[in-house]
């Protein structure tokens, strides 16, 4: 016969499971998504976006339009055309800035390759999700204005990981001072 | 009615959207009543050109694309590509970074082999119950995948030199806790398995695999081993840093249904024992090699098979470089994809119900199979 001991015993772990669930919270970790969430973790990541410093995004943003990221991108969803002038970024000095930086979130697959290889840690992940859109294609074509965030926000959202880069990036301003003429950007 | 259609075979294709293909897996089964006589496997339909994208994007490039081989195991498939390009140009792996690697990899054995097991138990009409316990313990290794690398199955983790990013605060307690707690969760899912009558009844006798025929097919990982061949890529190779550790390679000796699902169960103890051994040693110091540049990485001339010990076999990157920045040829050797070879052998002569069993006891992902 098929129902012996061993099916009982299965039989008891089910109700230990089900009756624990009350009880227990190692037993239910099912989370109500709408009504509540669970915290992302610190490194969580979903799609890219764009630092800027200062309150103008236009103005302030860390982006100088040297294409790395565009050409590491596995999936090739950036797509950055450079400005003709160069106006100041926050620190003062001479840049080009993207006159175009469009991210085609339907094609990004969220590696962070671009964060990875950014020299001006221009580019950081976000954590927004909840993206769906009604429509396929421009809806979910991120404009750099969509993409651009301030530098608060990035602490927001990664605290420790934009203090280290906070740090970074003043030890380099530090480094550069005497130099007295502002230095072209590197474009390669 | 049975009269007309004595001794015909019947053909049925069984595919591509059966719950328990595992994904879009499709089988042309020629049957005779009930029992399986022919059955071909139909490959392709999950088929995303893989390897050519391996080859049009940088070296750096193909690594999040190696995630989405064997999307339950994206850490052991990071570490096999990393392991190539490393054997390719002669870098070095700092000793953490090593550690880290042993114990994302065992913690990934441990994601797939309790998931596969409650997808065993959920082809046998076990139709979500154990599923859902399996599940429940996998989410929570999914979560430390997530807060180390920041997604839960696509972890992009590992680099060519060491890894990304390192352990934020509090993973190892937290990590040291699900571990704890592990072996009081197989205790209670082993006796949903071991002892029961159905499973018991549903896989013993079935679908073996005769020792030879596992050699000669080049069958790898937990189902050589369930027909009693001692061969572990982590044994034999001995690649990162596994001499290092103790832990036992189980081995079957029907080679059946059963034999490879206690094998999981059995592999799952002595993961267990690495991540103590891995969790207790862990150095401190650096996790990423500082020679490598992360742009424009070209290895030199030459090529390199790289290969370890993946949850479902031996998983191994074949490369060769021209020297430029993208690999002059990139070949993935799946386990799932080769193991799947054998599903006919094994299946003729049971009945079709039992092809479900016999697909799930070999455990594949339809994302490595077709690439």
């Amino acid at each position: 016969m098929m129902i012996g001991g061993g099916v009982l015993k299965g039989m008891a772990v089910t109700a230990r499971n089900f009756i624990g669930s009350y009880f227990e919270k190692d037993r239910l970790t099912t989370v109500q998504y709408p009504e509540e969430r669970s915290p992302l973790p610190e490194n969580s990541r979903n799609f890219p976006f764009l630092v800027y410093d200062t309150d103008d995004a236009a103005a302030g943003l860390r982006c100088v339009a040297c294409k790395i990221c565009e050409k590491e991108c596995p999936p090739q969803c950036i797509y950055i055309v450079k400005s003709e002038d160069k106006k100041p970024d926050y620190m003062g000095k001479p840049q080009f800035y993207p006159a175009i930086f469009d991210i085609d979130i339907s094609v990004c697959m969220s590696c962070q390759i671009c964060v990875e290889v950014c020299p001006f840690e221009a580019i950081k992940m976000d954590k927004v999700y909840e993206l769906s859109r009604r429509e396929r294609f421009d809806a979910l074509l991120m404009r750099k204005s969509d993409l651009a965030k301030s530098n608060d926000y990035y602490h927001r959202i990664h605290p420790l990981e934009a203090e280290a880069v906070d740090a970074a990036l003043d030890a380099a301003a530090a480094k550069k001072k005497p130099v007295p003429a502002p230095t072209p950007p590197a474009t390669s | 009615m049975t009269s007309r259609f004595e001794g015909e075979l019947l053909e049925v294709s069984m595919g591509p959207q059966h719950p328990s293909t595992h994904g879009v897996f499709r089988m042309n089964v020629a049957l005779e009543g009930e029992v399986v006589r022919k059955l071909k496997p139909v490959f392709g339909y999950l088929h995303r050109n893989h390897e050519k994208i391996g080859e049009n994007t940088s070296y750096l490039g193909s690594m999040p694309y190696t995630d989405r081989l064997d999307y339950f195991c994206s850490m052991t498939n990071n570490w096999a590509y990393a392991l190539s390009v490393e054997k390719l140009a002669g870098i070095e792996v700092p000793e953490r970074a090593e550690y880290l690697r042993v114990i994302l990899a065992e913690l990934t054995r441990l994601v797939n082999h309790t998931s596969l097991l409650g997808f065993l138990l959920s082809d046998m009409g076990a139709w979500g119950t154990p599923l859902m316990y399996a599940f429940r313990e996998r989410e929570r290794m999914l979560d430390l995948f997530e807060s180390l690398s920041g997604s839960r199955m696509m972890c992009d983790y590992m680099r060519f030199g060491g890894c990304r990013v390192d352990l934020p605060p509090g993973w190892m307690e937290q990590a040291r806790d699900i571990v704890d707690g592990f072996p009081g969760f197989l205790d209670e899912f082993e006796k949903l398995i071991t002892g029961n009558e159905i499973v018991i009844a549903r896989t013993q006798e079935v679908g073996k695999l005769p020792t030879e025929l596992a050699i000669n097919a080049g069958i790898t990982g937990p189902g050589l081993r369930a027909s009693g061949v001692n061969y572990d890529v982590r044994k034999v190779d001995g690649y990162g840093i596994y001499p290092r550790f103790k832990f036992r390679v189980p081995l079957g000796e029907h080679g059946d249904c059963y034999d490879r699902l206690m094998m999981r169960v059995l592999e799952l103890r002595e993961s267990l024992t690495i991540l103590h051994q891995a969790m207790d040693q862990l150095p401190e110091g650096p996790i990423q090699n500082p020679k490598i540049k992360i742009r424009a990485f070209k290895p030199p001339v030459g090529e390199a098979y790289g290969r370890i010990e993946a949850p479902k076999g031996e998983l191994g990157f074949y490369l060769i470089s021209d020297g430029t920045g993208n690999p002059y040829r990139y070949r993935v050797r799946p386990p799932s994809f080769i193991n799947l070879t054998v599903l006919e052998d094994m299946c003729l002569g049971h009945t079709v119900a039992d092809v479900m069993v016999i697909l799930g006891s070999i455990d594949i992902v339809m994302g490595e199979v077709d690439r």
